[in-house]
């Protein structure tokens, strides 16, 4: 077991862990965040995406020594503790883009890790930064229609300010 | 997943050391998008991983005097997003751009993509078609090569046990020189290519005769390869259809695709043809931009 030290969705933490877990494995298996999905495991779905430094990333492929010093957002950590939804997953549910709902924490993360870099992106820009998140039920055309309303709520001043726990 | 430990040197030599420590049983990772997978598939059994990411002086892409180097250690992302590729140097993008996906390219390296040398590599056809060279240091020192010749079969490279790439160097390539890459594919991401083609083409004052032509070539071969013959068809001569078309044919004659389950080998010979004239059109028209 090594010692690591990082912040997860605004918390500080401090942990114990087998230097062969993926963050996946850390997340779903030791910390109990069943949001991020194991899907393929070979980061070819994008069903276990997470934010690490601003960035969407695999979790299913992150060696766990690798989060030393860094800032994770996983999906648990969108919405407010409140309760009170991001605008993304907002948006998500108003235009259809959650049909099953195994892709959408996926999406989500991938969605905000595109609005929170570019808040006007056009449709290509939106299916290319989504291409690594596979959905097998919608069709992904309200998932786009979904990142461009998000992307609307948040450019017209509707800050989505998330304090930690 | 089999268990291993993971160890985080801070610099090159500490790692090389480490390394020679643990011989066989360890593996250098960089991003790990090859390397956590091949373990997950028991293709490899390290129990050590000697982490490279926090090495310094690999991660850089930097212009001077006429000579691009990008570290190994840059991501392909990081190659995405730079202003500076996308400028002067759209072939890197044409190629980095389609690689995996965006949670993929975050992480995964250059040096990483060249080292695990598929034979569709898109990092290497645009690289060597521009020429580059590779750096390389092990417990022996360092060394440099063509990257052309670094690649000696699908998977394997001249990389000795020890060694790890330090960065690559693209020369300087006189004014009205143009490249460009395509990644043909059946999908439009996540998807190895079918067959891979690069073209640059360097131009004459006259803007219609080609000076220099270089064409590099993926999945038509047992490595990244450059369409020789091709070549020799544009240099020297005008630009138009009748040349264009010739090396196109040409370079479907010299390479050696093969049935494979993306695709069969008559209709990748059909498609460099095809992708050789249309990427030395796009190539001179980016030439006279002066972009490579």
């Amino acid at each position: 077991m090594k010692k690591i030290a990082f912040e997860l969705n605004g918390n500080k933490m401090e942990m114990e862990v087998v230097p062969s877990w993926t963050l996946l494995e850390l997340l779903r298996d030791h910390m109990e965040l069943r949001g991020s999905k194991s899907g393929c495991e070979v980061g070819e779905c994008g069903a276990c995406t997470v934010i690490i430094n601003n960035k969407a990333v695999n979790a299913c492929l992150f060696p766990v020594m690798e989060i030393n010093g860094m800032s994770i957002t996983t999906i648990e950590g969108v919405a407010k503790p409140t309760g009170e939804l991001h605008p993304i997953q907002q948006a998500f549910i108003d235009k259809g883009g959650v049909q099953c709902g195994f892709c959408t924490p996926g999406m989500i993360m991938s969605s905000k890790a595109l609005l929170d870099e570019n808040s006007n992106p056009d449709e290509e820009d939106i299916r290319h930064a989504l291409s690594g998140n596979f959905c097998r039920c919608t069709g992904y055309t309200q998932i786009v229609e979904a990142v461009e309303t998000a992307g609307e709520s948040l450019r017209h001043g509707q800050v989505f300010e998330r304090k930690s726990q | 997943m089999h268990k291993f430990d993971y160890l985080i040197p801070e610099t090159l030599d500490e790692a090389i050391s480490l390394y020679a420590g643990h011989g066989e049983r360890a593996k250098y990772i960089a991003g790990g998008t090859d390397v956590i997978v091949k373990v997950k598939e028991r293709k490899i059994n390290p129990q050590y991983l000697i982490s490279l990411r926090h090495i310094k002086g690999l991660n850089h892409i930097s212009y001077n005097d006429g000579e691009l180097r990008i570290g190994a250690l840059t991501t392909h992302r990081d190659l995405e997003l730079s202003p500076l590729i996308r400028k002067d140097f759209p072939i890197i993008l044409d190629a980095v751009s389609n690689i995996g996906s965006v949670q993929v390219r975050n992480v995964a390296t250059i040096g990483g993509n060249i080292v695990n040398a598929v034979p569709s590599a898109d990092g290497a056809i645009p690289l060597i078609t521009l020429g580059a060279e590779i750096r390389i240091r092990g417990p022996k020192g360092e060394r440099s090569m063509a990257l052309e010749d670094f690649f000696i079969g699908p998977g394997q490279t001249l990389l000795e046990p020890g060694e790890v790439v330090l960065e690559f160097i693209i020369p300087e390539y006189p004014a009205k020189t143009g490249a460009a890459y395509v990644k043909h594919t059946r999908r439009a991401a996540m998807e190895l290519p079918l067959l891979g083609v690069a073209v640059l083409i360097s131009l004459e004052d006259d803007m219609k005769t080609c000076r220099d032509a270089r064409i590099g070539m993926g999945v038509l071969a047992p490595t990244p390869i450059r369409a020789k013959n091709a070549e020799k068809i544009l240099r020297g001569n005008p630009m138009d259809e009748l040349f264009l078309r010739e090396a196109g044919s040409v370079a479907a004659e010299e390479c050696k695709a093969r049935d494979s389950i993306r695709g069969k080998a008559w209709y990748r010979r059909d498609m460099v043809e095809v992708l050789v004239r249309r990427m030395a059109l796009k190539a001179i028209e980016r030439a006279d931009k002066n972009n490579v």
